[in-house]
């Protein structure tokens, strides 16, 4: 049976009017949805990428696609979503060029099992980020999602840190919605065991 | 409930999405395994931490420098 469209009035986005804007050549328009998420843009690409300066690059270049495409957005999915898959796309494509040995695509290293099953039950101290200073602790974060494959850091970036739904993420990947949870479960626990290194309880007595 | 049936349901746990049966079972199979209980309260920890600490820095006048190159860049494609 063919699905009904629902003729409620749905609450309007306030990017859709900047859109339209936009699309007419008012500058000031995109340049206020550039001021909304280039903070955004520039963290996913920063955590796919692991490098500053391609984070800058790749930045510049979404938000320079995205105003060069603007015509071909439809609308259908959220504008932010929709940009995030071109930082995205970029992205990968910069990791591809960095690592010419290697390819880099969502599809890496998934196949394995590994990191899938919880090893590590130790508890961990009562609030563990106070154990570390901020700069230390900084440290500590990257290191350890710099060592998940990229497309486990991907899902993982934009389901926990840029907080997109499971569909959203799905759709800026290009994945399936039970490839993004899979992805995201085993990314979850490798850095909970990865972490953990950090945080557990050390026995009574015993030396680190 | 076995441990590999609670770590499946583990993500749609954290983001509210299970049913009042499910969740009753997930809460008792925590109740009497101690290592899924850890890895729960852990992984609920795991998260917590990266959503709330900024792991990478975007100062404002790095923000300010990359505002102003995008809008350049733009303006300049601009027929």
């Amino acid at each position: 049976m063919p699905a009904i469209q629902s003729q409620v009035a749905e609450e309007v986005h306030p990017d859709v009017a900047l859109v339209a804007r936009a699309k007419k050549g008012d500058t000031a328009a995109f340049e206020q949805l550039v001021r909304q998420y280039e903070r955004q843009i520039f963290r996913v690409a920063q955590h796919i990428t692991q490098n500053r300066e391609d984070a800058e690059d790749i930045t510049q270049d979404a938000f320079f696609k995205a105003y060069e495409k603007l015509e071909q957005f439809q609308g259908n999915s959220k504008f932010s979503t929709w940009l995030v898959r071109i930082a995205v796309n970029e992205s990968l494509m910069r990791l591809r060029k960095r690592k010419t040995s290697r390819t880099v695509s969502m599809d890496e290293d998934v196949q394995t099992e590994d990191g899938s099953i919880p090893r590590d039950f130790a508890e961990w101290r009562p609030n563990p980020e106070q154990l570390y200073g901020q700069s230390e602790l900084g440290e500590i974060l990257r290191k350890t999602i710099q060592g998940l494959p990229p497309g486990f850091r991907t899902v993982f970036t934009l389901r926990d840190v840029e907080n997109l739904s499971t569909e959203e993420t799905a759709e800026a990947l290009g994945l399936s919605v039970p490839a993004v949870k899979s992805r995201l479960l085993r990314a979850r626990l490798q850095l909970r065991e990865r972490l953990s290194r950090y945080f557990r309880q050390t026995k009574e007595g015993a030396k680190p | 409930m076995t441990c590999t049936e609670f770590l499946g349901k583990l993500d749609d746990y954290f983001d509210g999405k299970v049913d009042a049966d499910v969740l009753a079972e997930v809460r008792a199979h925590v109740k009497k395994c101690s290592h899924c209980e850890v890895v729960l309260d852990t992984t609920r920890k795991t998260i917590s931490i990266y959503r709330e600490n900024e792991v990478y820095e975007f100062p404002d006048a790095l923000r300010e420098r990359l505002h102003a190159a995008i809008m350049a860049k733009c303006s300049k494609a601009k027929v």
